[in-house]
């Protein structure tokens, strides 16, 4: 499979050539550099990334490379109540969970589409998200989950 | 000296979603008898949907397509007997047989084993180039090729057609599309969504040839390089993918006595004409209240989940047949389609909002009332849409058609 690199700095053509030429698929976005949080909200998608000297690979980006959703670490970890059935391309809503609000600052913001989803569920309470929305990294350590029951 | 067969109280035969979900419900309402799963592939059970998107555009690694990890299946105690073809079921000594020779005997039978993609008649065996979209090791191999290919030909412009060569295009590949049929997605949608899709795809660069065939595969060394169509034109194509439907597996059902034909026949619990065999997914001919009432098959992730539930629940003595409204999904650029009910019969549609902001629903009637939705960009109706579905709404046209007010609220006004 072809891997991913983001290009977050200027770089030539020709280094971008490069890429392309042994098959790695290049998205060049040579401003991103200078927006961390930008950057650390997409670099989980990559495999790699490229830099010159404007972006800084700071270890909150090196952190978020790991995009792994909640729903597949409760998957992984054997529970067999959580369905997930579109496997995480928020087009269903069977990885509905409840997160007590008290931890709600360390969550990322919902989408309209997640919270459409979720009004799908007779069971949404405030507390709702849908596990495939949010991505795992080190501040939610510690986090507290509820499967919210099968509709 | 006859040994006697390895016994299972469930056998389960497949390696997707429903052959997962079958043993995953069996063990949440706490089966006690032993369980085994035997897989044509030698794969643990994977999500299939992402073959033609996710994986196939190197988004994500397999690892992450199980739907359990391995040690899942170890704790539950579900026997995964991999890389097993089943050849033959004898029903009355209750035994299936797998291409080695291997006898396992059952209690209850689950045949959950989907069906192998449709290959290209007429083409020479062992010909390299010729890839179709149903296995993780079609698409390995499809992955292996890429590299030296610039001309891709894809056949079928149904959902796995489309979405391959919306990720193929954005790898930079010049696509041919040849679609048999007038327009895009004809078996699953109305002629907007068609167009839609068609007019998306162009923009890509991607070049669909509607009512087209394909008179001949072209090859030089044993290698693919083009194609003649049916017009006498001849496109180059180092890589030709073939996307036109799945034949279902169930051979050795049929071979066993089970009514069926284009699939195996079930009732509501999933059970088939013959004691103890059941039958789910992708291969299984049910009646669908949502088809009118007709014996249909249906290929999707929703009708293989759901009906392996039933089925464990039969078998549990807890029965609640299968009635659960279809839904779908396709990703291609950045489109997400969701589709609620099923569109084949409507005899109108009526377009909410405006196909060129990207975002806009279809909405399916037969005779005045709501049977499916197909929604792009638009989640909302999408899940408002179903409520519409479910209640076979009859609504004024002219409302339906003003996206500035939610569905939800014109069902509510309406009631």
């Amino acid at each position: 499979m072809a891997p991913r690199v983001l290009v977050s700095d200027e770089l030539s053509e020709t280094a971008v050539q490069i890429f392309r030429d042994r098959g790695v698929e290049v998205d060049f976005q040579p401003k991103l550099g200078k927006d961390k949080d930008k950057l650390a909200e997409i670099i989980g998608k990559y495999d790699g990334l490229a830099i010159r000297s404007a972006t800084k690979a700071t270890e909150k980006i090196i952190e978020a490379t790991d995009g792994l959703s909640l729903m597949e670490v409760i998957r992984d970890d054997g529970v067999d109540e959580l369905l997930a059935l579109c496997g995480g391309c928020c087009s269903c809503a069977t990885c509905h969970v409840y997160i007590d609000q008290d931890q709600d600052a360390r969550l990322p913001p919902m989408s309209e589409d997640e919270s459409d989803l979720l009004d799908s569920s007779s069971h949404r309470e405030d507390s709702s998200r849908l596990s495939c929305q949010i991505t795992i990294d080190d501040r939610l350590d510690g986090l507290r989950v509820t499967i919210a029951p099968e509709d | 000296m006859t040994l006697a067969p390895r016994h299972f109280s469930v056998v389960i035969v497949g390696g997707g979603h429903s052959a997962a979900q079958a043993a995953i419900a069996l063990r949440q309402r706490k089966f006690e008898g032993t369980v085994a799963i035997i897989g044509e592939e030698t794969e643990l059970p994977y999500e299939r949907p992402p073959l033609s998107k996710d994986y196939l555009a190197g988004r994500k690694p397999f690892e992450r397509l199980l739907i359990r990890p391995a040690t899942f299946w170890h704790e539950r105690e579900i026997a995964m007997l991999t890389g097993q073809r089943v050849v033959s079921v004898d029903p009355d000594a209750k035994i299936v047989r797998t291409h080695d020779g291997t006898a396992i005997s059952y209690d209850d039978l689950i045949w959950a084993a989907g069906g192998h993609a449709r290959a290209l008649t007429g083409v020479a065996p062992g010909l390299a180039g010729i890839h179709t979209v149903r296995t993780r090791a079609d698409i390995d191999r499809m992955m292996g090729e890429l590299l030296s290919v610039t001309h891709v030909a894809v056949i079928g412009g149904g959902y796995i057609g489309l979405e391959t060569a919306a990720v193929l295009a954005k790898l930079g590949k010049r696509i041919t599309l040849i679609e048999a049929q007038e327009r895009l997605l004809a078996r699953v949608g109305g002629a907007a969504l068609s167009h839609f899709y068609e007019s998306e795809h162009r923009a890509h660069g991607v070049d669909i040839r509607l009512n087209e065939t394909v008179a001949e595969v072209q090859a030089v060394a044993g290698k693919v390089s083009g194609l003649r169509l049916g017009s006498g034109e001849v496109i180059p194509a180092e890589m030709i993918v073939v996307g036109i439907g799945i034949i279902p597996a169930i051979e050795p059902l049929l071979a066993a006595g089970a009514r069926g034909g284009n699939g195996v026949e079930v009732d509501g619990n999933g059970q088939t004409s013959l004691p103890h065999v059941y039958a789910a997914g992708d291969c299984a001919l049910h009646t669908n209240r949502y088809a009118g009432g007709r014996l249909i098959r249906l290929e999707s992730v929703q009708n293989a989940n759901d009906m392996a539930t039933a089925i464990a629940r039969a078998i549990m003595g807890d029965p609640e047949p299968y009635n659960a409204i279809p839904w779908f999904w396709s990703n291609q650029y950045d489109l997400k389609l969701q589709t609620i009910g099923l569109s084949v019969d409507h005899d109108e549609e009526i377009v909410r909002g405006d196909p060129a902001d990207r975002s806009f629903s279809i909405i399916y009637r037969k005779e005045g009332r709501v049977i499916a939705l197909d929604c792009i960009n638009a989640t909302r109706d999408y899940v408002q849409g179903k409520l519409l579905v479910a209640a076979e709404a009859k609504l004024p046209r002219e409302m339906l058609e003003n996206s500035a007010v939610p569905l939800k609220q014109i069902l509510e006004h309406a009631a």
